[in-house]
């Protein structure tokens, strides 16, 4: 059976204990997107105006950096969020997304979302909730990943 | 006046337990550019070498000294004793440059081991970082040679970049061959490199096993031990069905220098693999 | 000569001069005849030819980071307690080695050392310190490898302990229930007695190898009025240790505070010199070392005392898991009285108080366990 848009987002984890009167909103401001593969799905430096839950596939979070080109810093999969840019101003993308494979997912629409955030402080404040447990996990993880702890001088 | 226990003498042991049993180098094999594998054969012509997956020997460089390295090879091959370690100190850089032919000192075995036995019908998670997947290679090729008797089984393996994963070939194989589910990633990718990159532990967010009915084996650095165990709590892992390999200093192996002390226990015999609600109280303690 | 043989349990006695016999019989039998003697302002273990070697006529004064031998006006042969030496020094050495290995053309053979058992001979064992052998013995012999250094020469040692009729300054054997009466662990047991123009021992005899020799040299049988002043004196000795140490659920105790701040504070006075940890009867570290000659084609492999305060004690992976003095001194104290209860069934202190006398700065493991205690704020929550 395909499942509806709105049952594929209450199930998702990072819409458990969702308030119900908000779901509608949600389910309109997003959609279902695929891409193939090595394909961007953001340059850095654009403007910020999606989120995406990844369905499945692979996504490379990746700069360019001068003599090293290309280098990816992260990799991001299926059940992972990709871009919290659109939460803080300018609303531009600080790095590059580029899929490694075939990738589905599902995008939504962060410009309405942000308006309507500001509007009704109640989903705001549940919206950002969220994504401030998806930072700090990142953050961790990014920590951990500087520590450089498999190569250690003796 | 007590007697020395015979019978738990490990076969590799003399009656003086500082005295090396003499192997020799069989088989050289660099798996990155500063890790290697040896092959080790008794001298002595013995066939039958046996030693249980966790465990360690104490191997000794002629004249440079003595090293405490994890056993990476298969348990069930009675005749060859393998150890894959990082050449970072003099001993180690030593044991580099030794040569097929070439006459090394093996103690041991030592230490605790990984629950094998005890755990059939559940699923499998191995997390490892590093050089810890040697330690946790022979639980693989434990596992896999009896597949039947485990549900799901997962590896999760953490390198620095691309060029230090090891044992690509058996990943590979294993993963096609086995039903064993394997996900690598990388702290640093290569361009060219299209696998995961970023650190081991949110994988285990995401692993597919069952946390009520799972047994989890950790080996690596200690910071990666302790994020992962995180993530396993919050799966609902019991502290009891969670496992990790310690390591410390060690100058004997026996329990008698001191050095491995780690809270109340040894590392060289009540480890180096602890159930970690038997450590939960020290693991992580700043200094212990 | 008594016609009949001493018992196990019988208490005899004997004067000066047949203590002395006993030591030349000793000495005869080919034992390594072992004691205090006086060397550089203090009272160490080494061989002794008579009772005239022995530290007739000193005391011992005690303190923390102070130790200072007094004469004595009654030529007592052990009126002192324990100096900075211990029995440990003889059945695990300082310096051991433990076999030497020989290459010749790419390959080597390893010589294993040929050891000969000695015989030896302690005399004047305190109670603390047969209970600190007792200790050493559980660590060397009772865990799952065996040291064979250690067993060969312990199997053969004859001990004649010596019961304290006075209490050290840094003594606590009474709070770690180890003296000051010698109960178990030796051949003979000797109450030194001097009074109003006596001066003799009480023999407290413990085996049949101390009830033979004992057979050999003349005695009498001591008295009930002797036995009982021999154990008044003990009692009296009991009495006036000069530390306390209170024992009740101390590892629990420690165990709770691990992060106490008063750890900072010792660390700011410990300099981490590793005296306490040479000098303690049951410390038993050690390092391994494997060295070469010259020509590269003879190794040798050498134990050395070790002690958990060097700086490289701890090292792995490039750095020391324990580079503070707060975590080494942590470490040491937490091992001494409360990680050996899980490692080996009893406490790793013996109430000696060399650990205290002998730190340069007086740091003393009685206050330190007690201001602990005395602040632990997890204590009523424990029950």
């Amino acid at each position: 059976m395909i499942q509806t848009l709105e049952s594929v987002i209450k199930e998702h984890p990072f819409f458990q204990d969702f308030p119900e009167e908000h779901l509608p909103f949600i389910t309109g401001c997003a959609k279902n997107v695929q891409f193939p593969e090595k394909h961007f799905i953001f340059l850095e430096g654009d403007p910020a105006n999606e989120f995406y839950f990844i369905r499945g596939g692979s996504v490379s979070i990746e700069l360019v950096i001068p003599h090293l080109g290309p280098t990816t810093v992260q990799t991001v999969g299926e059940g992972d969020i990709l871009g919290w840019s659109w939460v803080s101003p300018p609303y531009r993308w600080h790095f590059n997304a580029k899929t490694l494979k075939r990738t589905r997912a599902l995008v939504f629409d962060a410009k309405c979302l942000r308006a309507k955030c500001e509007e009704d402080h109640d989903l705001g404040f549940e919206m950002l909730k969220r994504f401030a447990n998806i930072i700090t996990a990142r953050l961790d993880a990014t920590r951990l990943q500087l520590l450089d702890i498999y190569g250690h001088d003796d | 006046m007590a007697t020395m226990i015979e019978n738990d003498i490990p076969p590799g042991l003399s009656l003086d337990p500082m005295i090396p049993q003499l192997y020799r180098i069989d088989r050289v094999r660099d798996e990155t550019d500063d890790t290697f594998t040896l092959s080790l054969v008794p001298e002595n012509g013995e066939t039958k070498i046996s030693f249980l997956p966790g465990q360690f020997n104490m191997l000794y460089v002629f004249g440079t000294g003595e090293v405490p390295i994890s056993i990476s090879g298969s348990p069930a091959v009675p005749s060859v004793l393998e150890h894959t370690t990082r050449s970072v100190g003099i001993v180690t850089k030593a044991m580099g440059l030794l040569k097929p032919g070439d006459r090394i000192g093996v103690r041991g075995p030592f230490g605790s081991h990984w629950p094998l036995n005890e755990e059939n019908g559940r699923d499998f998670v191995i997390i490892s970082g590093g050089i810890g997947l040697a330690p946790l290679r022979p639980v693989l090729y434990f596992l896999m040679a009896q597949r039947e008797k485990y549900r799901k089984i997962v590896l999760l393996y953490g390198a620095r970049t691309p060029e230090d994963i090891l044992f690509k070939k058996e990943l590979e194989r294993w993963r096609g061959k086995f039903d064993l589910e394997v996900q690598v990633t990388v702290d640093r990718a290569a361009s060219g490199w299209r696998g995961n990159v970023g650190v081991v532990t949110p994988l285990v967010a995401r692993a597919p096993f069952d946390p009520s009915n799972t047994v989890a084996l950790l080996c690596g650095p200690e910071v990666m031990m302790r994020f992962a165990i995180m993530e396993l709590q919050k799966r609902g892992v019991p502290h009891d069905r969670m496992y990790l390999s310690m390591e410390r200093n060690m100058k004997c192996a026996l329990g008698f220098c001191g050095h491995c002390q780690y809270g109340p226990g040894f590392v060289c015999k009540d480890g180096p693999v602890y159930r970690f609600d038997q450590i939960a109280s020290v693991f992580g303690k700043s200094e212990v | 000569m008594t016609p009949k043989g001493p018992r196990f349990n019988s208490s005899l006695l004997v004067s000066p001069a047949q203590l002395d016999q006993l030591l030349q019989l000793l000495i005869k039998r080919d034992y390594e005849v072992l004691g205090p003697t006086v060397r550089e302002g203090a009272v160490v273990y080494d061989h002794i030819t008579s009772t005239k070697d022995l530290p007739v006529g000193w005391t011992d004064e005690q303190n923390g980071g102070k130790y200072r031998l007094k004469h004595r006006e009654d030529g007592a042969f052990f009126g002192f307690v324990v100096g900075p030496q211990s029995w440990k020094k003889f059945l695990f050495p300082p310096v051991s080695r433990l076999w030497q290995a020989h290459r010749s053309d790419g390959l080597f053979e390893i010589v294993p050392e040929v050891r000969k058992p000695t015989k030896f001979a302690f005399i004047g064992v305190r109670a603390c310190e047969l209970h600190a052998l007792g200790i050493q013995d559980k660590v060397f012999l009772q865990g799952p490898f065996v040291d064979p250094e250690y067993k060969l020469h312990r199997d053969n040692v004859f001990i004649v302990a010596v019961d304290c009729v006075q209490a050290g300054g840094t003594c606590f054997c009474t709070s770690m229930k180890t003296g000051p009466k010698a109960s178990a662990g030796f051949d003979l047991a000797l109450t030194e007695i001097i009074q109003e123009g006596r001066h003799n021992f009480v023999v407290r005899v413990g085996t049949k190898a101390g009830a033979d020799l004992l057979s050999q040299v003349s005695h009498e049988e001591a008295s009930p009025a002797d036995v009982e002043l021999a154990e008044n004196l003990v009692a009296d000795a009991a009495k006036h240790m000069g530390r306390t140490l209170d024992g009740n659920g101390l590892k629990e105790m420690l165990y709770r505070n691990t992060e106490h701040a008063r750890w900072d504070q010792v660390a700011d006075r410990c300099l981490s010199c590793s005296n306490c940890t040479m000098v303690c009867p049951t410390c038993f570290c050690s390092n391994v070392e494997d060295l070469t000659d010259l020509s590269g084609q003879r190794a040798e492999r050498w134990r050395k005392w070790d002690s958990c305060f060097t700086t490289d004690f701890s090292y792995i992976h490039g750095s020391s898991v324990r580079s503070t003095a707060r975590s080494k001194y942590r470490q040491w104290m937490m091992h001494k009285l409360a990680y050996w209860f899980d490692q080996f069934g009893t406490s790793g202190c013996v109430g000696c108080g060399r650990c205290i006398t002998w730190c340069p700065v007086g740091i003393d493991i009685t206050e330190e366990a007690r201001v602990i205690r005395e602040s632990d704020i997890f204590a009523s929550a424990a029950g």
